[in-house]
């Protein structure tokens, strides 16, 4: 299993290199000068040109990238925000744990709703209950969250004065942003254990645990259920890592402080570090993430488990789930 | 005998394409997405006809009306009729969201066909490239994009259909993959057919279900970034009526007219809920082994 983390880890490396050498480039392309931005419309040329050459902006791309990539491996520096002056890094650090708690809160209320309804519409497949929470699940998938998040505005904030329209200050702010986030999520989980857990029901196993005389209950929840997950886990994990990208539209719409609003005023400041940083960051917990969905793959089901393990007996190359 | 071969593989074409087109016609859900679709379509080649009012007809003194009979959703802060911006907004939405996809659906089957028909290296270096591109969140992805092209109705189009590039080849290969090892493919390669004669007349005809899915869903997506890029102001600019646009434009009248936000959005809404309910039926129509 260590053998099969050490080669996954060591497998990421290109990618985020890539992703870093991605970035990069589209940042440099983007039009504006970054010096000009930082010093005002008032400064002078020959300022601005020196200021250019402090910021290294004058070297060629590849030296500019070669420097960028240098740091960031050896020092594991990102760079300093034009904006505040402070090592983007920190700026990220600070502002993550909000970005990662928005994200983990919908995550779990994405997973409360979606798991168990998931479930039920497909022990009941046809019944009112399924045929309502399909069409339900067709309409949280298609409902744009920045909407969605005006719209709860609108019902929870103005008409009804419920909850707190913007910040990110406590639990009573959490639930808006939550639902916002969660609710795609939550449909996406609905429809992925509805149509696993559908095929699962069918298979000779159910039926002899049936004729054994099992309970229903035990029958879903012990046979079925944990059979049906894997696919139920590669979603959970993928929205997670979605929804730390996405979550820049929501924390946009309730003004909360977190990572995806401070990439979009980077972006309108014309902060490059602080974009390229961002969006590299972003990849890199999207990157851990996954792996740990490869993981906790092993523990659902022991068939993974074995295979990891063979792959470490036989030294046979790992296969990419 | 080549000339009667030839009439029964059109035979069996159009027998394929009848059955594919009796399961769509069975799928009440699918057909209701259409319906809508087609509404859509119908909406943004008559918008001329069918609007009441310009799309960027301001009048200062008819600002914040609510829906009534004389303005269906009501106007926005200028004094727009948002019933006609919207109808106006679907021929940017489906514009936007049907070139990019026919983009990205090239580029991506381009690129994913050439991975798995030659495997090895070529395959490793595109799958690569693939990797580091998927391993950015599609929105980020196109929000950097945007960011570096600047706003701009081709420029969101560009981004969007880059961000998507890499599931449209990824999703092709692994259809190719399967495909190739197919014993048709064998024995046009046994009389000499061409690399490309395989790919394009054999392998791809055979992936189309696939492409077409991810195409119809590809669309849905594109439409609810480029409105997400235009809500925060990397879109498409005013005047021109995007519905995400709209919906930026408007959010900060939300505490007294809610209604100029609520009607963009659900327009943007009922467009995804049809194409994903079409999408879904085409899906289990093309491949009726999918459907649960």
């Amino acid at each position: 299993m260590l053998k099969y983390i050490l080669k996954r880890l060591v497998m990421m490396i290109p990618v985020l290199i890539g992703v870093s050498f991605v970035v990069f480039t589209m940042m440099y392309f983007t039009p504006g000068d970054p010096a000009r931005i930082i010093l005002g419309e008032s400064a002078k040329e020959h300022e601005v040109e020196a200021f250019r050459d402090e910021l290294g902006l004058n070297d060629p791309f590849l030296l500019q990238y070669g420097n960028y990539l240098k740091n960031l491996t050896l020092k594991g520096d990102l760079g300093t925000s034009y904006s505040t002056g402070k090592p983007v890094t920190e700026e990220i650090v600070n502002r993550f744990p909000t970005t990662m708690l928005l994200a983990a809160m919908s995550i779990l209320l994405a997973a409360l709703i979606g798991i168990p309804v998931g479930i039920i519409a497909a022990t009941k497949q046809y019944s009112v209950f399924d045929n309502v929470g399909t069409i339900l699940s067709l309409v949280g998938v298609s409902m744009p969250n920045f909407w969605q998040g005006l719209v709860l505005i609108i019902i929870f904030s103005v008409m009804l004065g419920w909850l707190p329209a913007s910040g990110f200050y406590g639990p009573l702010y959490w639930i808006l942003p939550a639902i916002t986030v969660g609710t795609s999520s939550a449909a996406t989980i609905m429809r992925m254990t509805r149509s696993s857990m559908l095929e699962v029901i069918r298979q000779d196993y159910i039926r002899t645990a049936r004729a054994k005389g099992q309970s229903e209950k035990k029958v879903i929840m012990k046979h079925a259920l944990s059979n049906a997950l894997i696919p139920v886990i590669t979603v959970v994990g993928l929205s997670l890592g979605i929804l730390l990208g996405g979550a820049v539209l929501t924390e946009s719409v309730f003004s909360i402080p977190g990572l995806g609003k401070l990439m979009i005023d980077s972006i309108k400041q014309k902060n490059y570090p602080m974009v390229q940083g961002g969006v590299l960051f972003i990849a890199i917990i999207f990157c851990f993430i996954n792996l740990a969905v490869d993981l906790l793959y092993a523990f659902v089901d022991p068939r993974i488990k074995s295979q990891y393990k063979s792959m470490r007996k036989t030294g046979k190359r790992a296969v990419k789930m | 005998m080549k000339k009667s071969f030839k009439g029964n593989s059109k035979l069996v074409k159009s027998s394929q394409s009848k059955e594919i087109a009796y399961r769509l016609w069975q799928n009440k859900a699918a057909m209701a997405g259409l319906l809508i679709l087609l509404v859509y379509v119908f909406l943004a080649i008559f918008a001329d006809h069918l609007a009441p009012y310009g799309f960027d007809d301001q009048d200062l003194s008819r600002r914040f009306i609510r829906p009534s009979a004389k303005y269906l959703f009501g106007t926005d802060n200028l004094g727009r009729d948002i019933f006609s911006r919207i109808i106006y907004g679907t021929r940017i939405s489906l514009r936007v969201g049907l070139i990019s996809v026919a983009i990205s659906s090239s580029i991506g089957t381009l690129l994913g066909a050439i991975a798995g028909f030659y495997g090895k290296a070529v395959d490793n270096i595109i799958m690569r490239c693939v990797d580091v591109m998927l391993a950015i969140p599609s929105i980020l992805l196109a929000i950097s994009i945007a960011a570096a092209l600047g706003p701009g109705l081709s420029n969101v189009m560009i981004a969007i259909s880059i961000g998507s590039i890499p599931s449209f080849a990824r999703i092709v290969r692994a259809s190719v993959l399967t495909v190739k090892e197919q014993e048709f493919v064998e024995a046009a390669r046994s009389i000499g057919a061409s690399d490309l004669r395989i790919i394009v007349r054999h392998i791809l005809p055979n992936c189309l279900a696939t492409i077409i899915v991810q195409a119809t869903l590809g669309v849905a997506g594109a439409i609810l970034s480029t409105s997400g890029l235009s809500f925060i102001g990397l879109g498409i600019s005013p005047p021109t009526p995007e519905w995400g646009s709209m919906l930026s434009a408007g959010r900060q009248y939300i505490r007294d007219h809610g209604y100029i936000v609520f009607f963009p959005g659900l327009a943007i809404m009922i467009t995804i809920f049809a194409l994903n309910l079409f999408g879904d039926g085409l899906r289990d129509a093309l491949d009726p082994r999918l459907k649960t």
